[in-house]
């Protein structure tokens, strides 16, 4: 039987296991909108701005380790998403965004809302295609959820063409894909492993730091049974967090620039250190020359392009992260670790990560008190800044994919779409926003997806009246030259309101619990507005391209109280 | 250092782009690209010569092979290879100097394929240095034009390495468009 090309793309999806689709319609994707309706077990949710679909399908995907998908229309449609898919792209996150594009007559002739979307999303996509014959669109909707699920995940965009939706074909899904190109490396290369083992068990001092590759290929057993085995102390990245459980003795929590005192001192130390599916980004590593001077590297990553890019690996593995462990984990043999471990827990009483006694209302307070009410059960997504921070030092993380935040691209705005692809993803979790006021604004529209949807996302915004980590580094290194970084807000309250949501403004201290526990027993999307101490700092910082040895810690004096008349305000302009 | 790489890509279009797009943002510096078909349907064999470091180089080849459609990436500068590259050169030339201008293109093995009242066009097959030397010695004669190809190599003797292992590609009915 022959179907339209609208028709195969959402038999593919429904073949695909695809259950939701954020989007947003347009004129060159009407076609497919109008097929929707014949397709029930397709949940399309319609959001305000596109680039709000790309981050939900983000958001969900990484809730769920499904693939995430997200529809827009041609021209500035497909341009909103282009932030969301880089985002995706840096992250590693499976998403795959359908733009429509203009009839194949007018396709390089500047048509109404028509843009080179392929051409835009090369560099920030796995893999991209644009449809030029409906005969191939099964077989491309194939190739896109093999690539972008499979090996190192990562954003597919395919561009239909209005009249290729429309025109028809004999519907036949392909069983398999033909990518002479695409092989992903498994099985790590067993003389490898073997070095690497006995790396590990000569080691002295070795650490790991785990990044979102144990997420995604699901290593948690053997990580904890590596960690456990050699007593090896974990750390991860700001994407891993979570995949190692903080509660655990052995977790030193994160790295890097703003990562523990503690697991930065570990790494500096450290004479074997095993780099888990991450990519030793800038943040993670400071200055790179001074980076684990000691250290033999062994790098275990599915990508072989990231081995040596950033960091010399000693040991480079290219494969799956669990199966790797899987082989490795057989070589290991029990070892006392203890003077290290001890080492690192006398570092870790000498710069706890605590938050001094204070009067005033300090965001990492705020942060605590979530998890204390939550019971560290809820999944936290973030916007980018020093609420971002905050939420990863101090909420404590146990299960994987509990902290979904913008890593590679630092995407502010990120968190309430995402927060919401979350929530829809898993509607039994509890799913918290830690939002910035900053952040907040970029895609607050969004607000009216949640109530559209009666998500129940809970949103916590860390107002502080700043773009607060701008104005940090314009306090630490530009001699507090606050240029472009206070900002206003509106009534957050009342904004919530307008959008039917009930919101709680909080000032004090003593406030913070009964609101997080009210916000808790509403079944619906709460917000709460928390006015923390303008001026606080996230500490501990490694300055950019500085060292271990550089590492700033909280000043202990206490930050001044706030004062409301600081604050810009969109009344007083 | 000079680094020769070559590379069996699938026969789409937007291959090129996807490759050229890489190699700017990346930073990496090509010398010369070379691309057409390979002995096998579907595939084209590109030859890439790039300047840089080994870890460089190490990333290009990487990187490269990142691309979906992107089969195989070879380093093959310390490999037994043959290299050619095809120049042609419009020199100018007059009575007076047109048998000196033949006779060096003699020399080099090169052919004359156009005469003209006031030009001669060559043209010199080899590797890059002779292709150099050549030009160097018809510059004072004055050069009008020069085309080059850009370098494509292959491994010498045994059957090449650069062949996809696992089975012949099946030709493709459908082989559809992407930019």
């Amino acid at each position: 039987m022959k179907l339209t090309g609208a028709q195969i793309l959402c038999e593919s999806l429904v073949k695909e296991g695809v259950e939701v689709i954020f989007g947003f319609p347009g004129g060159a994707v009407i076609p497919l909108y109008d097929t929707l309706p014949q397709y029930p077990q397709l949940r399309h949710i319609l959001v305000r701005h596109e680039q709000g679909a790309a981050h939900a399908a983000d958001g969900y995907a990484r809730a769920t380790g499904k693939v995430g998908v997200c529809f827009a229309t041609s021209g500035p449609g497909a341009t909103n998403l282009v932030t969301g898919i880089a985002n995706a792209f840096l992250d590693s996150v499976p998403v795959i965004a359908v733009t429509g594009q203009v009839h194949r007559d007018f396709i390089g002739r500047d048509a109404f809302q028509e843009t080179d979307i392929t051409g835009i999303t090369l560099p920030i996509t796995k893999h991209n295609y644009l449809v030029m014959d409906v005969n191939h669109l099964a077989t491309i909707i194939k190739e896109t959820f093999h690539l972008a699920h499979t090996g190192r995940p990562g954003p597919i965009l395919i561009d239909i063409p209005r009249d290729v939706f429309l025109e028809q074909a004999e519907f036949n899904y392909p069983e398999k894909t033909d990518l002479p190109g695409y092989k992903p490396t498994l099985q790590g290369h067993p003389a490898q492993i073997k070095k690497a083992a006995k790396a590990i068990n000569e080691a002295k001092r070795p650490i790991i730091i785990a990044g979102r590759g144990v997420n995604v290929s699901k290593a948690y057993n053997e990580l904890k049974l590596l960690a456990e085995t050699a007593q090896i102390p974990v750390a991860t990245t700001l994407l891993g967090v979570g995949c190692f459980p903080e509660s655990h003795a052995l977790s030193y929590g994160m790295v890097g620039m703003h990562g523990m005192v503690y697991a930065n001192y570990a790494i500096e130390s450290s004479d074997v250190l095993i780099a888990l599916g991450m990519r030793f980004d800038d943040r993670v590593t400071g200055k790179i020359s001074a980076f684990a001077p000691h250290a033999h590297i062994v790098h275990i990553d599915i990508d072989p392009a990231e081995i040596g890019k950033n960091v010399r690996a000693d040991i480079p593995i290219v494969g799956d992260v669990k199966m790797v462990l899987q082989a490795l984990n057989k070589q290991i043999v029990p070892v006392d670790r203890l003077e290290w471990v001890n080492q690192l827990d006398d570092w870790r009483r000498e710069h706890p990560i605590d938050i001094r006694d204070d009067d005033g209302l300090l965001p990492q307070y705020v942060v605590r008190q979530i998890y204390e009410i939550t019971r560290g059960e809820a999944i936290i997504v973030t916007g980018v800044g020093q609420h971002q921070m905050w939420a990863a030092q101090h909420y404590l993380f146990n299960k994987p994919n509990t902290l979904i935040s913008s890593g590679g691209l630092g995407t502010m705005g990120f968190g309430l779409p995402a927060a919401f692809g979350a929530q829809i993803g898993c509607p039994d979790t509890t799913v918290w926003c830690i939002d910035g006021d900053g952040s907040f604004q970029m895609t607050i529209q969004e607000l009216a997806t949640i109530v559209q949807e009666q998500a129940p996302v809970k949103i916590a915004i860390i107002n502080n009246g700043y773009l607060g980590m701008v104005r940090q580094w314009q306090q630490l290194f530009y001699k507090a030259r606050y240029v472009a970084t206070p900002i206003s807000c509106p009534d957050f309250v009342k904004i919530a309101e307008g959008y039917y949501i009930p919101a709680l403004r909080v000032k004090h201290r003593e406030e913070v619990a009964p609101a997080i526990e009210q916000a808790m027993a509403h079944h619906g999307p709460f917000l709460i507005d928390f006015m923390v101490a303008p001026e606080e700092n996230v500490y501990p910082m490694i300055p950019p391209g500085a060292t271990v040895a550089e590492i700033m810690e909280e000043p202990r004096q206490p930050v001044k109280a706030i004062s409301d008349s600081k604050r810009l305000k969109v009344s007083n302009i | 250092m000079r680094h020769t790489l070559v590379a069996l890509v699938e026969d789409k279009p937007g291959v090129l782009t996807r490759m050229a797009s890489l190699f700017r943002r990346r930073g990496f510096n090509i010398e010369s690209i070379a691309v057409g078909h390979s002995e096998m349907p579907n595939l084209s064999r590109m030859t890439l010569v790039v300047n840089g470091s080994a870890d460089i180089l190490e990333q290009v080849r990487k990187q490269l092979g990142k691309v979906v459609n992107v089969v195989k990436v070879t380093d093959v500068t310390a490999d037994n290879i043959t290299v050619r590259e095809l120049a042609l050169i419009k020199v100018r030339a007059t009575s007076s100097t047109r048998s000196e201008i033949i006779e060096i293109a003699d020399i080099f093995r090169a052919s004359i394929v156009d005469v003209a009242a006031d030009s001669l066009t060559i043209e010199i097959t080899g590797d890059e240095d002779k292709l150099d030397s050549l030009l160097n010695l018809l510059r004072s004669f004055g050069i009008k034009e020069v085309a080059r190809t850009g370098s494509i190599a292959m491994l010498r003797g045994s059957p090449s390495q650069l062949r996809v292992e696992e089975k012949p590609l099946k030709t493709r009915k459908a082989r559809y468009n992407l930019l």
